[in-house]
Protein backbone atom coordinates (compact mmCIF):
# COMPACT_ATOMS: atom_id res chain seq x y z
CA UNK A 1 0.00 0.00 0.00
CA UNK A 2 1.21 3.62 -0.72
CA UNK A 3 0.41 6.57 0.87
CA UNK A 4 -1.67 9.16 -0.98
CA UNK A 5 1.61 11.33 -0.89
CA UNK A 6 3.73 8.56 -2.62
CA UNK A 7 0.63 7.56 -5.56
CA UNK A 8 0.19 11.90 -5.83
CA UNK A 9 4.40 11.61 -6.97
CA UNK A 10 3.65 8.47 -9.36
CA UNK A 11 0.89 10.24 -10.71
CA UNK A 12 3.21 12.84 -11.57
CA UNK A 13 5.23 10.71 -13.16
CA UNK A 14 2.37 8.70 -14.83
CA UNK A 15 1.72 12.20 -16.48
CA UNK A 16 5.28 12.82 -17.62
CA UNK A 17 5.58 9.37 -18.94
CA UNK A 18 2.54 10.58 -21.14
CA UNK A 19 3.28 13.24 -22.69
CA UNK A 20 6.60 12.22 -23.26
CA UNK A 21 5.04 8.63 -25.35
CA UNK A 22 2.68 10.33 -26.88
CA UNK A 23 4.79 13.48 -28.27
CA UNK A 24 7.57 10.66 -29.35
CA UNK A 25 5.11 8.72 -31.10
CA UNK A 26 3.43 11.88 -32.62
CA UNK A 27 -0.03 10.39 -32.02
CA UNK A 28 -2.11 9.42 -28.97
CA UNK A 29 -4.37 10.72 -26.98
CA UNK A 30 -3.04 12.60 -23.66
CA UNK A 31 -5.91 14.17 -22.57
CA UNK A 32 -7.59 11.61 -21.04
CA UNK A 33 -5.12 10.04 -19.87
CA UNK A 34 -4.24 13.01 -18.17
CA UNK A 35 -7.94 13.29 -16.48
CA UNK A 36 -7.39 9.85 -15.62
CA UNK A 37 -4.08 9.28 -14.37
CA UNK A 38 -4.92 9.42 -10.45
CA UNK A 39 -7.83 6.91 -10.71
CA UNK A 40 -5.50 4.73 -12.61
CA UNK A 41 -2.56 4.97 -10.26
CA UNK A 42 -4.97 4.56 -7.13
CA UNK A 43 -6.65 1.72 -8.78
CA UNK A 44 -3.34 -0.11 -9.52
CA UNK A 45 -1.30 0.37 -6.57
CA UNK A 46 -3.63 0.36 -4.03
CA UNK A 47 -7.38 -0.73 -4.83
CA UNK A 48 -7.03 -3.45 -6.77
CA UNK A 49 -6.28 -7.07 -5.82
CA UNK A 50 -3.93 -8.03 -8.41
CA UNK A 51 -0.49 -9.45 -8.85
CA UNK A 52 1.79 -7.86 -11.97
CA UNK A 53 4.45 -10.28 -11.19
CA UNK A 54 1.92 -13.33 -12.29
CA UNK A 55 -0.28 -12.39 -14.77
CA UNK A 56 -2.85 -14.75 -16.28
CA UNK A 57 -5.59 -14.20 -18.55
CA UNK A 58 -8.00 -16.03 -16.37
CA UNK A 59 -7.61 -13.79 -13.20
CA UNK A 60 -8.29 -16.13 -10.87
CA UNK A 61 -8.82 -15.38 -7.33
CA UNK A 62 -7.29 -11.48 -8.68
CA UNK A 63 -9.50 -8.48 -9.67
CA UNK A 64 -10.27 -7.19 -13.05
CA UNK A 65 -10.17 -3.76 -14.86
CA UNK A 66 -11.04 -3.50 -18.58
CA UNK A 67 -10.47 -0.09 -20.29
CA UNK A 68 -13.35 0.47 -22.08
CA UNK A 69 -12.33 3.49 -23.97
CA UNK A 70 -8.99 1.65 -25.31
CA UNK A 71 -7.39 4.74 -26.49
CA UNK A 72 -6.34 6.18 -23.28
CA UNK A 73 -3.41 3.68 -23.85
CA UNK A 74 -1.06 5.93 -22.57
CA UNK A 75 -1.78 6.40 -18.80
CA UNK A 76 -2.95 2.03 -19.08
CA UNK A 77 0.44 1.37 -20.36
CA UNK A 78 2.47 3.64 -17.84
CA UNK A 79 0.55 2.69 -15.17
CA UNK A 80 1.17 -1.19 -15.72
CA UNK A 81 4.72 -0.88 -16.66
CA UNK A 82 5.29 1.57 -13.07
CA UNK A 83 3.25 -1.24 -11.64
CA UNK A 84 5.31 -4.33 -12.73
CA UNK A 85 3.37 -5.52 -15.82
CA UNK A 86 6.51 -5.09 -18.21
CA UNK A 87 9.57 -3.15 -18.12
CA UNK A 88 9.28 0.52 -18.06
CA UNK A 89 11.84 0.87 -21.04
CA UNK A 90 9.41 -0.91 -23.00
CA UNK A 91 7.31 2.09 -22.88
CA UNK A 92 9.45 3.74 -25.70
CA UNK A 93 8.16 1.83 -28.48
CA UNK A 94 4.65 3.08 -27.66
CA UNK A 95 2.98 3.08 -31.28
CA UNK A 96 6.09 1.73 -33.08
CA UNK A 97 5.80 -0.70 -35.39
CA UNK A 98 6.28 -4.09 -34.14
CA UNK A 99 5.65 -3.17 -30.44
CA UNK A 100 3.09 -4.78 -27.75
CA UNK A 101 2.10 -1.12 -26.60
CA UNK A 102 -0.47 -0.40 -29.78
CA UNK A 103 -2.36 2.82 -30.14
CA UNK A 104 -5.23 0.50 -28.65
CA UNK A 105 -4.72 -2.33 -26.14
CA UNK A 106 -4.82 -5.57 -28.22
CA UNK A 107 -4.05 -9.48 -26.52
CA UNK A 108 -2.34 -10.81 -29.73
CA UNK A 109 1.22 -10.17 -28.44
CA UNK A 110 0.72 -11.15 -25.21
CA UNK A 111 0.87 -8.34 -23.36
CA UNK A 112 0.56 -8.95 -19.21
CA UNK A 113 -2.23 -6.69 -18.11
CA UNK A 114 -4.13 -6.90 -20.99
CA UNK A 115 -7.12 -9.32 -21.59
CA UNK A 116 -9.33 -7.82 -24.12
CA UNK A 117 -8.78 -5.63 -27.14
CA UNK A 118 -10.88 -2.01 -26.83
CA UNK A 119 -10.33 0.67 -28.76
CA UNK A 120 -14.28 0.22 -30.75
CA UNK A 121 -16.20 1.92 -28.13
CA UNK A 122 -18.81 0.69 -25.60
CA UNK A 123 -18.00 -3.01 -25.43
CA UNK A 124 -15.96 -3.15 -21.86
CA UNK A 125 -18.99 -2.90 -19.81
CA UNK A 126 -20.48 -5.98 -21.38
CA UNK A 127 -16.77 -7.94 -21.15
CA UNK A 128 -16.87 -6.79 -17.69
CA UNK A 129 -20.31 -8.32 -16.89
CA UNK A 130 -19.31 -11.76 -18.48
CA UNK A 131 -15.90 -11.90 -16.41
CA UNK A 132 -17.96 -10.99 -13.10
CA UNK A 133 -20.69 -13.60 -14.14
CA UNK A 134 -17.73 -15.96 -14.66
CA UNK A 135 -16.39 -15.05 -11.22
CA UNK A 136 -19.63 -15.89 -9.63
CA UNK A 137 -19.84 -19.35 -11.19
CA UNK A 138 -16.46 -20.19 -10.22
CA UNK A 139 -16.64 -19.27 -6.13
CA UNK A 140 -14.48 -16.28 -6.96
CA UNK A 141 -15.08 -13.45 -4.52
CA UNK A 142 -12.92 -10.71 -6.63
CA UNK A 143 -14.22 -7.40 -7.95
CA UNK A 144 -14.33 -7.00 -12.08
CA UNK A 145 -13.60 -3.02 -12.69
CA UNK A 146 -14.48 -1.41 -16.26
CA UNK A 147 -13.71 2.36 -16.89
CA UNK A 148 -15.30 4.20 -19.31
CA UNK A 149 -15.61 7.49 -21.10
CA UNK A 150 -18.39 9.77 -20.87
CA UNK A 151 -18.59 10.63 -24.69
CA UNK A 152 -18.58 6.69 -24.50
CA UNK A 153 -21.99 6.37 -22.90
CA UNK A 154 -23.25 7.55 -26.27
CA UNK A 155 -22.77 3.84 -27.63
CA UNK A 156 -26.51 1.71 -27.29
CA UNK A 157 -24.43 -1.13 -26.27
CA UNK A 158 -23.27 0.64 -22.96
CA UNK A 159 -27.11 1.13 -22.13
CA UNK A 160 -27.94 -2.59 -23.20
CA UNK A 161 -25.08 -3.64 -20.61
CA UNK A 162 -26.29 -1.46 -17.90
CA UNK A 163 -29.81 -2.61 -18.08
CA UNK A 164 -28.34 -6.49 -17.75
CA UNK A 165 -25.94 -5.63 -14.97
CA UNK A 166 -28.98 -3.98 -12.76
CA UNK A 167 -31.60 -6.36 -13.94
CA UNK A 168 -29.63 -9.70 -13.19
CA UNK A 169 -27.87 -8.23 -10.06
CA UNK A 170 -24.71 -8.29 -10.87
CA UNK A 171 -23.08 -7.02 -7.84
CA UNK A 172 -19.15 -7.81 -7.59
CA UNK A 173 -19.02 -5.36 -10.71
CA UNK A 174 -18.06 -1.73 -10.48
CA UNK A 175 -18.14 0.78 -13.43
CA UNK A 176 -16.51 3.93 -13.30
CA UNK A 177 -17.16 6.93 -15.56
CA UNK A 178 -14.81 9.02 -17.00
CA UNK A 179 -17.10 12.35 -16.51
CA UNK A 180 -14.56 15.06 -17.93
CA UNK A 181 -17.67 16.46 -19.67
CA UNK A 182 -15.21 16.03 -23.20
CA UNK A 183 -15.47 14.32 -26.46
CA UNK A 184 -13.17 14.97 -29.83
CA UNK A 185 -16.04 16.71 -31.75
CA UNK A 186 -16.67 19.06 -28.66
CA UNK A 187 -18.25 18.83 -24.72
CA UNK A 188 -20.49 16.42 -23.71
CA UNK A 189 -23.43 18.62 -23.65
CA UNK A 190 -22.85 19.62 -27.33
CA UNK A 191 -22.68 16.65 -28.92
CA UNK A 192 -25.32 14.58 -27.28
CA UNK A 193 -26.83 15.72 -23.87
CA UNK A 194 -26.30 12.77 -21.09
CA UNK A 195 -28.98 14.25 -18.68
CA UNK A 196 -29.05 13.20 -15.46
CA UNK A 197 -26.58 10.35 -15.52
CA UNK A 198 -26.86 9.48 -11.91
CA UNK A 199 -30.13 9.46 -12.03
CA UNK A 200 -30.19 7.66 -15.61
CA UNK A 201 -27.58 4.44 -14.00
CA UNK A 202 -30.02 4.59 -10.82
CA UNK A 203 -33.14 3.83 -12.76
CA UNK A 204 -30.79 0.96 -14.10
CA UNK A 205 -31.04 -0.40 -10.87
CA UNK A 206 -27.00 0.79 -9.91
CA UNK A 207 -26.01 2.22 -6.91
CA UNK A 208 -24.05 5.52 -8.11
CA UNK A 209 -20.86 7.02 -6.20
CA UNK A 210 -20.11 10.40 -7.06
CA UNK A 211 -16.18 11.50 -6.97
CA UNK A 212 -16.26 15.34 -6.61
CA UNK A 213 -12.55 15.74 -7.99
CA UNK A 214 -11.78 12.68 -9.75
CA UNK A 215 -7.77 14.21 -9.48
CA UNK A 216 -8.05 14.49 -5.90
CA UNK A 217 -6.07 11.59 -4.89
CA UNK A 218 -7.25 11.46 -1.63
CA UNK A 219 -11.37 12.35 -2.91
CA UNK A 220 -10.34 9.26 -5.43
CA UNK A 221 -9.30 6.73 -2.95
CA UNK A 222 -12.29 7.48 -0.28
CA UNK A 223 -14.72 7.35 -3.26
CA UNK A 224 -13.54 4.11 -4.61
CA UNK A 225 -13.27 2.71 -0.59
CA UNK A 226 -16.97 3.50 -0.63
CA UNK A 227 -17.54 1.99 -4.22
CA UNK A 228 -16.03 -1.16 -2.75
CA UNK A 229 -18.23 -1.26 0.12
CA UNK A 230 -21.19 -1.53 -2.03
CA UNK A 231 -19.99 -4.66 -3.38
CA UNK A 232 -22.26 -8.11 -2.63
CA UNK A 233 -25.48 -5.91 -1.76
CA UNK A 234 -27.89 -6.83 -4.85
CA UNK A 235 -26.52 -4.20 -7.42
CA UNK A 236 -24.02 -2.93 -9.85
CA UNK A 237 -22.25 -0.27 -8.53
CA UNK A 238 -21.32 3.34 -11.01
CA UNK A 239 -18.85 6.14 -10.04
CA UNK A 240 -19.33 9.09 -11.56
CA UNK A 241 -15.31 10.41 -11.48
CA UNK A 242 -15.65 13.96 -12.64
CA UNK A 243 -12.04 14.70 -13.93
CA UNK A 244 -10.78 17.18 -16.28
CA UNK A 245 -9.51 16.11 -19.38
CA UNK A 246 -5.71 17.05 -19.64
CA UNK A 247 -5.63 17.41 -15.87
CA UNK A 248 -1.86 18.45 -14.83
CA UNK A 249 -0.88 21.08 -17.61
CA UNK A 250 -2.50 24.40 -17.14
CA UNK A 251 -3.01 24.74 -20.98
CA UNK A 252 -4.10 21.22 -22.03
CA UNK A 253 -7.50 21.28 -19.03
CA UNK A 254 -10.57 22.51 -19.72
CA UNK A 255 -10.52 21.59 -23.99
CA UNK A 256 -10.73 19.15 -25.55
CA UNK A 257 -7.63 19.81 -27.98
CA UNK A 258 -5.58 17.07 -26.86
CA UNK A 259 -7.99 14.62 -26.60
CA UNK A 260 -6.49 12.62 -29.65
CA UNK A 261 -3.68 15.40 -30.01
CA UNK A 262 -0.19 15.51 -28.87
CA UNK A 263 1.91 18.10 -27.91
CA UNK A 264 4.11 19.58 -30.17
CA UNK A 265 8.14 19.32 -29.43
CA UNK A 266 8.05 22.85 -28.77
CA UNK A 267 5.68 22.72 -26.40
CA UNK A 268 6.28 19.57 -24.71
CA UNK A 269 9.08 21.12 -22.53
CA UNK A 270 6.86 23.89 -21.24
CA UNK A 271 4.43 20.85 -19.86
CA UNK A 272 7.40 18.87 -18.68
CA UNK A 273 8.42 22.05 -16.15
CA UNK A 274 4.79 21.81 -14.83
CA UNK A 275 4.97 18.20 -14.00
CA UNK A 276 8.92 17.87 -12.07
CA UNK A 277 10.64 14.59 -12.50
CA UNK A 278 9.93 12.46 -9.51
CA UNK A 279 12.40 9.69 -8.03
CA UNK A 280 10.81 7.30 -10.00
CA UNK A 281 12.63 8.64 -13.02
CA UNK A 282 11.83 9.35 -17.07
CA UNK A 283 11.76 5.59 -19.06
CA UNK B 1 -20.58 -43.46 -56.89
CA UNK B 2 -21.95 -44.28 -52.91
CA UNK B 3 -26.06 -43.98 -52.61
CA UNK B 4 -27.20 -42.09 -49.32
CA UNK B 5 -30.58 -42.81 -47.92
CA UNK B 6 -32.48 -40.27 -46.61
CA UNK B 7 -33.60 -41.84 -42.97
CA UNK B 8 -35.50 -38.49 -41.93
CA UNK B 9 -35.93 -34.93 -41.99
CA UNK B 10 -34.56 -33.27 -39.12
CA UNK B 11 -33.88 -29.70 -38.29
CA UNK B 12 -30.07 -28.68 -37.92
CA UNK B 13 -30.82 -26.07 -35.54
CA UNK B 14 -32.05 -28.96 -32.91
CA UNK B 15 -28.65 -31.22 -33.81
CA UNK B 16 -27.05 -28.06 -32.01
CA UNK B 17 -29.83 -28.65 -29.32
CA UNK B 18 -28.97 -32.22 -28.30
CA UNK B 19 -25.32 -31.64 -29.19
CA UNK B 20 -25.24 -28.65 -26.54
CA UNK B 21 -27.02 -30.87 -23.78
CA UNK B 22 -24.12 -33.63 -24.61
CA UNK B 23 -21.17 -30.93 -24.23
CA UNK B 24 -22.99 -29.59 -21.52
CA UNK B 25 -23.05 -33.30 -19.67
CA UNK B 26 -19.31 -33.67 -20.21
CA UNK B 27 -17.87 -30.83 -19.59
CA UNK B 28 -19.12 -28.13 -16.52
CA UNK B 29 -17.75 -25.06 -18.29
CA UNK B 30 -20.03 -25.14 -20.81
CA UNK B 31 -22.63 -22.13 -20.60
CA UNK B 32 -25.49 -21.14 -22.73
CA UNK B 33 -26.42 -17.36 -23.74
CA UNK B 34 -29.42 -16.59 -25.79
CA UNK B 35 -31.22 -13.06 -26.98
CA UNK B 36 -34.88 -13.83 -25.99
CA UNK B 37 -34.70 -16.80 -28.59
CA UNK B 38 -33.69 -20.13 -26.66
CA UNK B 39 -36.54 -21.92 -28.15
CA UNK B 40 -36.21 -20.75 -31.30
CA UNK B 41 -32.63 -21.76 -31.20
CA UNK B 42 -33.39 -25.07 -29.28
CA UNK B 43 -31.73 -24.17 -26.24
CA UNK B 44 -34.47 -24.79 -23.90
CA UNK B 45 -33.41 -28.13 -23.32
CA UNK B 46 -29.83 -27.02 -22.41
CA UNK B 47 -31.64 -24.40 -20.33
CA UNK B 48 -33.85 -26.68 -18.67
CA UNK B 49 -31.33 -29.06 -17.76
CA UNK B 50 -28.58 -26.89 -16.61
CA UNK B 51 -30.57 -23.31 -15.09
CA UNK B 52 -27.50 -22.43 -13.86
CA UNK B 53 -25.58 -22.35 -16.89
CA UNK B 54 -27.66 -20.81 -19.08
CA UNK B 55 -27.71 -16.86 -19.25
CA UNK B 56 -30.89 -14.98 -20.37
CA UNK B 57 -29.40 -11.68 -22.24
CA UNK B 58 -32.73 -10.34 -23.68
CA UNK B 59 -32.70 -8.71 -26.87
CA UNK B 60 -29.30 -7.51 -26.72
CA UNK B 61 -27.48 -9.42 -28.81
CA UNK B 62 -24.48 -6.97 -28.52
CA UNK B 63 -23.82 -7.25 -25.12
CA UNK B 64 -24.20 -11.06 -25.22
CA UNK B 65 -21.11 -10.91 -27.57
CA UNK B 66 -19.38 -8.89 -25.02
CA UNK B 67 -20.52 -11.00 -21.91
CA UNK B 68 -19.88 -14.37 -23.65
CA UNK B 69 -15.88 -13.18 -23.92
CA UNK B 70 -15.88 -12.20 -20.27
CA UNK B 71 -17.02 -15.56 -19.59
CA UNK B 72 -14.44 -17.28 -21.72
CA UNK B 73 -11.80 -15.29 -19.70
CA UNK B 74 -13.07 -17.34 -16.21
CA UNK B 75 -12.40 -20.72 -18.34
CA UNK B 76 -15.87 -20.73 -19.24
CA UNK B 77 -17.24 -22.31 -22.63
CA UNK B 78 -20.18 -19.83 -23.98
CA UNK B 79 -22.06 -21.01 -26.93
CA UNK B 80 -24.40 -17.95 -27.69
CA UNK B 81 -26.93 -18.54 -29.89
CA UNK B 82 -29.56 -16.22 -32.26
CA UNK B 83 -30.70 -15.96 -35.57
CA UNK B 84 -27.96 -16.21 -37.94
CA UNK B 85 -28.10 -12.38 -38.94
CA UNK B 86 -28.44 -11.12 -35.77
CA UNK B 87 -25.49 -12.56 -33.72
CA UNK B 88 -22.79 -12.14 -37.15
CA UNK B 89 -23.69 -9.06 -38.99
CA UNK B 90 -25.80 -7.22 -36.56
CA UNK B 91 -22.97 -7.96 -34.34
CA UNK B 92 -19.81 -7.79 -36.45
CA UNK B 93 -17.40 -5.37 -34.98
CA UNK B 94 -18.10 -6.81 -31.60
CA UNK B 95 -17.29 -9.94 -32.61
CA UNK B 96 -14.06 -8.76 -34.32
CA UNK B 97 -12.64 -6.94 -31.40
CA UNK B 98 -13.60 -9.46 -28.52
CA UNK B 99 -13.66 -12.42 -29.59
CA UNK B 100 -11.50 -12.92 -32.80
CA UNK B 101 -8.91 -10.23 -32.01
CA UNK B 102 -8.83 -11.33 -28.95
CA UNK B 103 -9.34 -15.20 -29.71
CA UNK B 104 -11.44 -16.09 -27.30
CA UNK B 105 -13.36 -19.62 -26.58
CA UNK B 106 -16.65 -18.42 -28.19
CA UNK B 107 -18.93 -20.34 -29.76
CA UNK B 108 -21.24 -18.64 -31.94
CA UNK B 109 -24.69 -20.20 -32.90
CA UNK B 110 -26.66 -18.93 -35.83
CA UNK B 111 -29.81 -20.95 -36.44
CA UNK B 112 -32.53 -19.59 -39.46
CA UNK B 113 -29.59 -19.05 -41.97
CA UNK B 114 -30.01 -18.47 -45.11
CA UNK B 115 -32.45 -18.66 -47.91
CA UNK B 116 -33.96 -21.95 -47.18
CA UNK B 117 -35.27 -19.79 -44.17
CA UNK B 118 -38.02 -18.65 -46.83
CA UNK B 119 -41.42 -17.45 -45.32
CA UNK B 120 -39.48 -14.78 -42.54
CA UNK B 121 -38.51 -12.72 -45.85
CA UNK B 122 -35.18 -11.11 -46.75
CA UNK B 123 -34.32 -9.81 -43.68
CA UNK B 124 -34.35 -13.01 -41.87
CA UNK B 125 -32.76 -14.62 -44.80
CA UNK B 126 -28.98 -14.34 -43.82
CA UNK B 127 -26.80 -14.73 -47.32
CA UNK B 128 -23.59 -12.79 -45.82
CA UNK B 129 -22.46 -14.71 -42.83
CA UNK B 130 -20.62 -17.42 -43.84
CA UNK B 131 -18.49 -14.85 -45.69
CA UNK B 132 -18.56 -12.63 -43.05
CA UNK B 133 -17.30 -14.88 -40.40
CA UNK B 134 -14.71 -17.11 -42.49
CA UNK B 135 -12.58 -13.62 -42.86
CA UNK B 136 -12.30 -13.14 -39.18
CA UNK B 137 -8.97 -13.81 -37.63
CA UNK B 138 -9.08 -17.02 -35.62
CA UNK B 139 -12.17 -17.84 -36.40
CA UNK B 140 -13.64 -21.34 -37.63
CA UNK B 141 -16.77 -21.77 -39.42
CA UNK B 142 -18.96 -25.22 -39.54
CA UNK B 143 -20.97 -25.52 -42.07
CA UNK B 144 -22.70 -29.25 -40.88
CA UNK B 145 -24.97 -30.95 -43.29
CA UNK B 146 -27.81 -32.64 -41.43
CA UNK B 147 -29.17 -33.13 -37.94
CA UNK B 148 -26.75 -35.67 -37.10
CA UNK B 149 -23.24 -33.73 -38.41
CA UNK B 150 -24.92 -30.40 -35.95
CA UNK B 151 -24.73 -32.27 -33.60
CA UNK B 152 -21.52 -33.79 -33.96
CA UNK B 153 -20.20 -30.35 -35.18
CA UNK B 154 -21.68 -28.55 -31.66
CA UNK B 155 -19.57 -31.29 -29.92
CA UNK B 156 -16.61 -30.93 -31.44
CA UNK B 157 -16.73 -26.99 -31.55
CA UNK B 158 -17.03 -27.33 -27.53
CA UNK B 159 -13.69 -29.13 -27.45
CA UNK B 160 -12.42 -26.59 -30.11
CA UNK B 161 -10.45 -23.89 -28.12
CA UNK B 162 -10.91 -20.56 -29.91
CA UNK B 163 -14.02 -18.80 -32.11
CA UNK B 164 -16.63 -21.01 -33.60
CA UNK B 165 -19.13 -20.19 -35.91
CA UNK B 166 -21.96 -22.98 -36.66
CA UNK B 167 -24.10 -21.99 -39.10
CA UNK B 168 -28.22 -24.07 -39.00
CA UNK B 169 -31.32 -23.91 -40.79
CA UNK B 170 -34.36 -23.41 -39.05
CA UNK B 171 -36.36 -26.07 -41.73
CA UNK B 172 -36.42 -29.61 -41.53
CA UNK B 173 -33.96 -31.15 -44.17
CA UNK B 174 -33.12 -34.67 -45.04
CA UNK B 175 -31.10 -36.48 -42.58
CA UNK B 176 -28.85 -38.76 -44.64
CA UNK B 177 -25.70 -39.16 -42.61
CA UNK B 178 -25.22 -41.88 -39.70
CA UNK B 179 -25.49 -41.32 -36.14
CA UNK B 180 -22.53 -40.63 -33.59
CA UNK B 181 -20.01 -39.69 -36.24
CA UNK B 182 -16.78 -37.79 -35.21
CA UNK B 183 -17.12 -34.37 -36.71
CA UNK B 184 -13.44 -33.24 -37.77
CA UNK B 185 -12.77 -29.45 -37.49
CA UNK B 186 -10.83 -28.51 -40.32
CA UNK B 187 -11.30 -31.66 -42.31
CA UNK B 188 -13.44 -32.18 -45.71
CA UNK B 189 -15.43 -35.26 -46.45
CA UNK B 190 -15.06 -36.97 -49.92
CA UNK B 191 -19.05 -37.90 -49.59
CA UNK B 192 -18.97 -40.18 -52.85
CA UNK B 193 -16.13 -40.89 -55.28
CA UNK B 194 -16.19 -39.93 -59.24
CA UNK B 195 -13.81 -38.88 -62.07
CA UNK B 196 -15.55 -36.53 -64.09
CA UNK B 197 -16.50 -33.91 -62.13
CA UNK B 198 -16.19 -32.63 -58.57
CA UNK B 199 -19.21 -30.97 -56.06
CA UNK B 200 -18.55 -29.45 -53.30
CA UNK B 201 -21.24 -28.06 -51.14
CA UNK B 202 -21.78 -27.01 -47.59
CA UNK B 203 -25.18 -27.16 -44.96
CA UNK B 204 -27.85 -28.55 -46.19
CA UNK B 205 -26.87 -28.58 -49.91
CA UNK B 206 -24.70 -31.08 -49.22
CA UNK B 207 -27.71 -33.43 -50.24
CA UNK B 208 -28.91 -31.06 -52.84
CA UNK B 209 -24.86 -32.56 -54.53
CA UNK B 210 -25.30 -35.90 -53.75
CA UNK B 211 -28.96 -35.85 -55.92
CA UNK B 212 -27.27 -34.25 -58.94
CA UNK B 213 -24.39 -36.52 -58.30
CA UNK B 214 -27.20 -38.96 -58.99
CA UNK B 215 -28.59 -37.89 -61.62
CA UNK B 216 -25.45 -36.57 -63.63
CA UNK B 217 -24.17 -40.21 -62.58
CA UNK B 218 -27.56 -41.66 -65.02
CA UNK B 219 -26.56 -39.85 -68.13
CA UNK B 220 -22.63 -41.40 -68.09
CA UNK B 221 -21.14 -38.29 -65.70
CA UNK B 222 -19.34 -39.43 -62.74
CA UNK B 223 -19.32 -36.94 -60.38
CA UNK B 224 -17.50 -36.71 -56.96
CA UNK B 225 -19.18 -34.82 -53.87
CA UNK B 226 -17.01 -33.32 -51.49
CA UNK B 227 -18.53 -31.74 -48.23
CA UNK B 228 -18.02 -29.55 -45.87
CA UNK B 229 -16.55 -26.64 -48.12
CA UNK B 230 -13.02 -25.57 -47.20
CA UNK B 231 -12.00 -22.53 -47.21
CA UNK B 232 -9.12 -23.23 -50.22
CA UNK B 233 -10.86 -24.36 -53.10
CA UNK B 234 -8.74 -27.84 -54.10
CA UNK B 235 -6.42 -27.03 -57.19
CA UNK B 236 -5.03 -29.50 -59.86
CA UNK B 237 -1.93 -29.88 -59.78
CA UNK B 238 -0.81 -30.30 -63.49
CA UNK B 239 -2.73 -30.42 -66.40
CA UNK B 240 -6.28 -31.43 -66.07
CA UNK B 241 -6.72 -34.82 -68.04
CA UNK B 242 -10.09 -34.66 -68.36
CA UNK B 243 -12.01 -33.50 -71.74
CA UNK B 244 -14.27 -30.67 -71.06
CA UNK B 245 -17.53 -30.80 -70.56
CA UNK B 246 -20.24 -29.18 -72.66
CA UNK B 247 -23.23 -29.39 -70.77
CA UNK B 248 -21.43 -28.58 -66.98
CA UNK B 249 -20.01 -25.17 -67.80
CA UNK B 250 -20.46 -24.49 -64.34
CA UNK B 251 -18.72 -27.48 -63.07
CA UNK B 252 -15.68 -27.97 -65.63
CA UNK B 253 -12.57 -28.27 -63.78
CA UNK B 254 -11.17 -29.02 -60.68
CA UNK B 255 -11.15 -26.16 -58.63
CA UNK B 256 -14.41 -24.49 -59.19
CA UNK B 257 -16.74 -24.09 -56.34
CA UNK B 258 -20.24 -24.30 -57.11
CA UNK B 259 -22.59 -22.72 -54.31
CA UNK B 260 -25.73 -22.52 -54.93
CA UNK B 261 -27.27 -20.83 -52.04
CA UNK B 262 -25.32 -18.11 -52.35
CA UNK B 263 -25.90 -17.18 -56.54
CA UNK B 264 -29.45 -17.95 -56.48
CA UNK B 265 -30.29 -15.53 -58.95
CA UNK B 266 -27.93 -17.44 -61.47
CA UNK B 267 -30.50 -20.69 -60.95
CA UNK B 268 -32.52 -18.96 -63.17
CA UNK B 269 -30.10 -18.87 -66.20
CA UNK B 270 -30.62 -15.60 -66.79
CA UNK B 271 -26.86 -14.30 -66.31
CA UNK B 272 -23.68 -15.30 -67.41
CA UNK B 273 -21.71 -18.01 -65.73
CA UNK B 274 -20.14 -16.54 -62.56
CA UNK B 275 -16.60 -15.40 -63.29
CA UNK B 276 -13.48 -17.73 -63.27
CA UNK B 277 -11.58 -17.55 -60.14
CA UNK B 278 -9.30 -19.50 -60.99
CA UNK B 279 -6.96 -19.98 -64.39
CA UNK B 280 -8.27 -23.22 -66.04
CA UNK B 281 -5.11 -25.14 -66.73
CA UNK B 282 -6.48 -26.81 -69.96
CA UNK B 283 -9.12 -25.66 -72.36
Amino acid sequence: MKTTQELQTIARQVRRDILRMTTAAKSGHPGGSMGTADWMVAMQFNLMEHDPANFTMEGKDQDMLFVSQGHITPVIYSTMARRGYFPVSELATFRKFGTRLQGHPSTEHGLPGIRMASGSLGQGMSVGIGAALGKKMTGDNHIVYTLHGDGELQEGQIWEAAMFAGAKKVDNLISTVDYNHQQIDGTVDQVMDLGNLKAKFESFMWTVVTIEDGNDMQQVLDGMAKAKSLIGKGKPVCVLLQSQMGYGVDFMQDTNKYHGAVLSADDLPKALAQLPETELGDY
Amino acid sequence: MTHYEKTSSKELRAGMGEGLVEAGRKNENVVALSADVKGSVKMDGFAKEFPERFIQCGIAEANMVGIAAGLSLCGKVPFIGGFAEFVTGRVYDQIRQVVCYSNKNVKICGSHAGISLGEDGATHQTMEDIALMKVLPNMTVLVPADFNQAKAATLAAAEHVGPVYLRLGRSKMPCFLPENEKFEIGKAQLLSAGKDVTLFACGHLVWEALQAAEMLEKVGISCEVGAPLQRRPRRQRGPDPRPPLPHADGVRGRGRQVRRERHPRRDAHQLPPPRRRHRRESA
